[in-house]
């Protein structure tokens, strides 16, 4: 039987970052996931932005890692050619107590290396946000800011990770681990599987991973993030992201822009018991219009056109990222609530310094396949590009979702780079997330789905087992 | 640049209308564009029949209606269809863009009619609380999972909603064999027609919940129940009143909403019987919800004439 050199629990973008990043080197690796399609936990559902680093507690990990996360995540994006812009953030500060409290920050980011930070007064606010609520008087601009796909991200990892040799294994739950001699076994729910190093990457259920090695020194407490997405017709609500001054447990509700256009407002934050409760609340939605209202006043309800919740995988007040002693070889990258995302590049480093130290020889491979090739969107491009594809390829002239304009070829194409289920192809092209949330065509990506994949439509799923979109055929 | 006489936007009855009455009114260049794979829009799943009672003076199902304009239009030289082919972009100096397999092609036309139809209200857009699973579908999708795919979404069915096209659905899933457990409509009495109150809920003993509201969505994968309140004609929840429906699916029937994103984009704006630029007209769903296909057919054909008055002046 094989023995992996490393094993990865978790394909959100933790596991996924630490799976592309060990690809440089001579490894055999394996990112087990427990779902069907990858970044189907905390990776999908949150708000996208890659923070510049000015919320964090100047002794925290997650301070660091942030701010390392920000800078490292420009070159991967080039890399891996998936959309990352820079749009500059603002916290504002709507009285002289939150003015001093504003410059308190400055100072915590500056010392933690936050570039390019500067104070703005009215007239700069009103000049260049003006749809900020006009009682703002200072806002600290943080130019660094920016926003990306959190879901395309992991995709795009995930693709250029295989590509240099990782194996993903998917619906494939870890369901015990044993310490045998000089390796781990690990039980799943499909095969057994053999790694002499073990990375616990696994969200919201990093404890109950631990767990199965004895190590119980925490807990995964989830925070839930309620979102509400907006059309894409007020794109241009804002140019930055809009913060007010962080409460103690979260950055607040925020006005995010999207790498899709559509601007978003969110997220609450709330703790709850169970790591499965990703349900939307009445009173979730009017604490966050009642708060996005004082940013920007003329945000209404009946621009939402979506919504959805994330749970933040909380341990304690930072991330934990350390060897565990105890079972040599076991490294947990736990407790990661926001900036997680942000730090994803920088975690990966982390982690494969922590293996070195540990014994793990990481000799670089002769060949390393850092670049990936662009794919292809047509909402993003210009009408005589597109002609072009035409030209090349027919089925670019088949447009399946015509809210989002997504040809039948972007979804064959998702499927090809690891697409399963009708939100694997939404995630990854943006088919039925537009206005009519898949009305029109949800039968024709089934189609494809099913002809792609092999299997009868009766066996689309939503997102995996259980979530089949028909009972029967008639 | 290609030159038409005449583009129109949409082979629904809308569409095919227009495209008729404009061809008899003396334009003989007119492209028809439908983005489906058949001309009849919305008429094609609907298989029951109700259609052309005022048009036509008979009991017609929806395909036979759609049939009968398909015929003319299949008649006549002057009227080309282009199927598979939909119109990405329209500009206020009358070009339109359109995209088919194979092809993308940019036309200049004297006049053009959008006839795009509509959607249907989704759940996203109602702020229904609970889980997102699958199993929640609008009813439109529903029937053409049903009628036109032979699939059926579901077994215990509650429509949220009493709209004509939901009530329908209600019969539809009866009639498969699926078991509708209650229609929910949060105002005093239906939306929809009088005869589809009768013939598709009351002859089926389907219970309709009226001055009801759901309250929230439970279900990790697939819809598991519903919560449903009593409310008051404020729509606030009459306290204690809230119960539990076991289901597996989701039928969203709460309205239509017309389609004209290609117009707004075009900062074109519709008025009465035609628009803010003199040439683009929009008749149909598109211009405004219609409860019967009868009447569209009737007002598309005065606009097909409108369009060949400017088109030949
Ligand atoms: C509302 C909200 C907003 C946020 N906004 C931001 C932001 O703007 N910027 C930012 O930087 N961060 C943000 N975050 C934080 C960020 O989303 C997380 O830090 C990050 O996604 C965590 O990734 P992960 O890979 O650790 O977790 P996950 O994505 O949850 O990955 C863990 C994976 O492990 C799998 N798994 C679990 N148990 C098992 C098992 N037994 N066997 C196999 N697989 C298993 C899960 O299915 C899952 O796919 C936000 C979070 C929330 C909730
Ligand atoms: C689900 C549903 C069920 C209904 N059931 C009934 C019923 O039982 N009885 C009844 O009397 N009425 C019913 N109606 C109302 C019915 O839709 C209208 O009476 C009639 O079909 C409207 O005609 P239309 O041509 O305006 O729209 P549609 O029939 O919707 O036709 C619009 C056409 O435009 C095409 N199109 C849209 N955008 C583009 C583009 N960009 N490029 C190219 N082509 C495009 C569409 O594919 C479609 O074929 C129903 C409506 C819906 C939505």
């Amino acid at each position: 039987m094989k023995i992996y050199d490393v094993a990865i629990i978790g394909a959100g973008v933790i596991g996924t970052s630490i799976a592309r990043e060990l690809s440089r080197y001579r490894l055999d690796v394996a990112l087990l996931e427990k779902e069907t399609e990858l970044a189907f936990g905390v990776s999908k559902s949150n708000s996208g932005i890659i923070h510049p680093g000015t919320q964090n507690p100047p002794a925290s990990l997650k301070g660091k890692l942030c701010v390392q996360g920000n800078f490292l995540i420009r070159k991967i994006s080039k890399e891996l050619n998936v959309d990352f812009k820079e749009v500059g953030e603002l916290i504002v500060a709507f009285n002289e107590d939150e003015i001093k409290e504003l410059l308190r920050l400055k100072k915590e980011a500056e010392f933690l290396g936050v570039p390019g930070l500067k104070t703005v007064d009215k007239a700069w606010l009103k000049e260049n946000e003006p749809n900020l609520n006009s009682v703002v008087v200072c806002g600290l601009y943080a130019p660094t800011a920016g926003i990306i796909s959190p879901y395309r991200f992991v995709y795009d990892l995930a693709e250029n990770a295989i590509k240099n040799g990782v194996e993903i294994h998917t619906e494939t739950k870890v369901i015990d681990i044993i310490r045998v001699d000089k390796y781990f076994e690990i039980v799943t729910s499909k095969e057994l599987f053999k790694t002499k190093y073990l990375i616990n990457a696994a969200g919201l259920f990093a404890d109950d991973i631990s767990k199965m090695l004895t190590i119980d020194d925490f807990r995964i407490k989830p925070r839930k993030g309620e979102e509400f997405i907006l059309d894409k017709k007020k794109e241009n609500l804002t140019n930055h992201l809009i913060f007010p001054l962080p409460s103690k447990i979260s950055k607040g509700v925020l006005i995010i822009k999207t790498a899709d256009g559509n601007p978003m407002i969110g997220p609450t934050a709330e703790d709850i018991e169970d790591k499965e409760d990703f349900s939307t609340s009445d009173s979730g939605f009017s604490k966050v219009l009642l708060s996005a209202r004082r940013l920007i006043p003329s945000i209404n309800d009946k621009d939402i056109i979506s919504y959805f919740a994330g749970l933040r995988p909380v341990a304690g007040d930072d991330f934990i990222i350390r060897h565990e002693s105890k079972a040599p070889g076991f490294i947990n990258v736990a407790g990661m609530q926001s900036p997680g995302l942000t730090a994803s590049p920088a975690i990966a480093l982390l982690v494969a310094d922590i293996l070195k130290n540990n014994g793990l020889a990481l000799k670089k491979k002769l060949i390393f396949h850092a670049h990936r090739k662009k794919t292809i969107h047509l909402f993003a491009i210009p009408l005589p590009q597109t002609k072009k594809l035409i030209k090349k390829d027919a089925s670019y002239g088949d447009i399946i979702c015509r809210c989002e304009m997504v040809s039948a070829k972007e979804i064959q194409d998702a499927i090809k780079r690891g697409a399963k289920t009708m939100d694997g192809v939404k995630f990854r092209t943006r088919a039925q997330s537009g206005r009519c949330h898949g009305s029109f065509c949800t039968t024709r990506i089934m189609k494809i789905l099913a002809e792609e994949t092999q299997t009868p439509l009766a066996g689309i799923t939503k997102r995996g087992k259980g979530s089949e979109i028909i009972k029967e055929r008639i | 640049m290609i030159k038409r006489d005449l583009v129109i936007v949409g082979g629904g009855p809308a569409g095919m209308a227009a495209a008729v009455s404009a061809y008899e009114n003396g334009v003989k260049d007119i492209l028809l564009l439908e983005r489906d794979q058949y001309l009849g829009g919305i008429l094609n799943q609907c298989i029951h029949t109700g259609f052309g009672i005022n048009y036509f003076k008979e009991v017609l199902t929806g395909p036979e209606y759609a049939g009968r304009f398909i015929k003319k239009i299949k008649g006549v030289s002057g009227i080309e269809v282009s199927l598979k082919s939909i119109a990405v972009k329209l500009t206020n100096d009358k070009t339109i863009t359109f995209l088919s397999p194979g092809r993308l092609k940019t036309i200049k036309a004297r006049a053009i009619i959008m006839a795009t139809g509509c959607r249907e209200k989704t759940r996203e857009m109602t702020h229904i609380q609970g889980t997102r699973p699958a199993g929640v579908f609008s009813a439109g999708l529903a029937q053409k999972l049903i009628n036109i795919e032979g699939l059926l979404p579901g077994k215990e069915v509650v429509i949220i909603g009493s709209g004509d096209i939901g009530l329908i659905m209600a019969r539809r899933f009866a009639l498969e064999g699926a078991k509708v457990k209650a229609v929910i409509e949060i105002q005093k009495k239906s939306r929809g027609l009088l005869r589809n109150m009768v013939q598709c809920v009351e002859d089926f003993d389907i219970p309709v919940y009226f001055n009801h509201k759901i309250s929230r969505i439970y279900g990790k994968d697939r819809v598991e129940k519903v919560s449903v309140m009593k409310v008051n004609d404020n729509f606030n929840e009459i306290p204690g009143s809230i119960f539990e429906i076991k289901c597996d699916t989701i039928l969203m029937s709460v309205g239509l909403i017309s389609e004209n994103e290609l117009i707004e984009m075009a900062g074109v704006k519709i008025e009465e019987n035609k628009t803010s630029v003199p040439g683009i007209f929009v008749c149909g769903n598109s211009f405004k919800i219609y409860d019967v296909v009868d009447s569209v057919t009737t007002d598309s054909y005065l606009i097909g004439k409108l369009a060949a008055d400017y088109t030949l002046s």
